[in-house]
């Protein structure tokens, strides 16, 4: 995966897996700090420590369950190469948070990529899931919590070409807002 | 900067959406499911999903419910695109590009006809 948006994605789905019914997604940007921050919070199953310990690390512990990807080993060993961190915070029964953080500016940083199409697909194909998206970039900041969206539509599908449209334009307009005037 | 833009937009759009859905017969649901495992998202998935609904909206494609499910075991022919039109029985398609992605929509979803250089055996 080359962009970071994708493992977004990836980190999003392990999250429904897990039964979560509310996901949040944050993404900070800190120009004067240098650093990139990304979030995914859910309240699914949650993961004991051996299983945090498998899912960060699983050539390192003898794998009994299957259902390990490689998914967050591989955004860990990105990040680690950029002076950052991933670090797994999960309770069973409670929810997980993946964390991951960046040198903003380093040289071998993934893009973020395509962040509207990440959470288009999100939104569109997991209409079940309560979605709270927050972008920032140093101050300025966009934030898309679904719930409001959903009361007022309330029978019409997020898959209506209309509605669609309004997503689409809703996501990629504030996006390409915060990268344009925040980032010098 | 605007958390959202307007319920009012909504509002609008809602009523829009039902006054199509009165014009437009019932012609039977479709269903299209996209393989989101990672095997999937790493094949792009998420560009064949972007192509699905980019195609809704430029072919104004009513009753589509668009939904994704995780891997199902054929990794290699990511990224896996399913179709069910009404009660018919699914068709799996693999190795969907975008392009391809555009053409299932175009002629199965909005036409019947099933794409069948595409379709794989599950």
């Amino acid at each position: 995966m080359r962009e970071l948006s994708l493992h977004l994605l990836d980190i999003a789905e392990n999250s429904i897996s897990a039964g979560a019914k509310n996901i949040t997604i944050t993404i900070h940007e800190d120009t004067l700090a240098d650093r990139l921050y990304l979030s995914v919070q859910d309240d699914g199953k949650g993961m004991d420590e051996e299983m945090v310990r498998k899912v960060t690390d699983p050539f390192v512990t003898t794998r009994t369950t299957r259902k390990v990807g490689l998914g967050i080993p591989l955004l860990k060993a990105a990040a680690e190469a950029c002076n950052g961190w991933l670090k797994i915070h999960s309770k069973p029964g409670e929810g997980t948070l993946v964390e991951v953080e960046f040198q903003r500016s380093h040289i071998d940083r993934m893009p973020l990529g395509d962040v509207a199409g990440t959470f288009l697909t999100l939104l569109v194909g997991n209409p079940q899931i309560h979605w709270v998206f927050r972008y920032s970039v140093n101050q300025d900041s966009f934030e898309l919590d679904d719930q409001p969206i959903k009361q007022e539509l309330q029978d019409i599908p997020f898959s209506d070409p209309f509605v669609l449209s309004y997503l689409r334009e809703l996501l990629e307009s504030n996006i390409r807002s915060l990268q344009t005037t925040s980032v010098n | 900067m605007p958390t959202i833009k307007s319920l009012d937009d909504l509002k609008r759009i809602r009523e829009e959406a039902l006054e199509k859905r009165k014009v437009k017969t019932a012609s039977g649901q479709v269903q299209v499911i996209v393989g989101m495992g990672t095997c999937g998202i790493a094949a792009g998935a998420r560009d064949a999903m972007k192509a699905i609904l980019e195609t809704i909206q430029t072919e104004n494609l009513e009753g589509v419910i668009v939904t994704q499910t995780g891997c199902i075991g054929l990794c290699e022919k990511e990224p896996i695109v399913q179709v069910v039109v009404g009660d018919q029985p699914k068709v799996t398609y693999g190795k969907v590009s975008p392009e391809v992605a555009r053409q299932i929509m175009k002629e199965h979803v909005k036409n019947g006809n099933v794409v069948k250089e595409y379709v794989i055996q599950v």
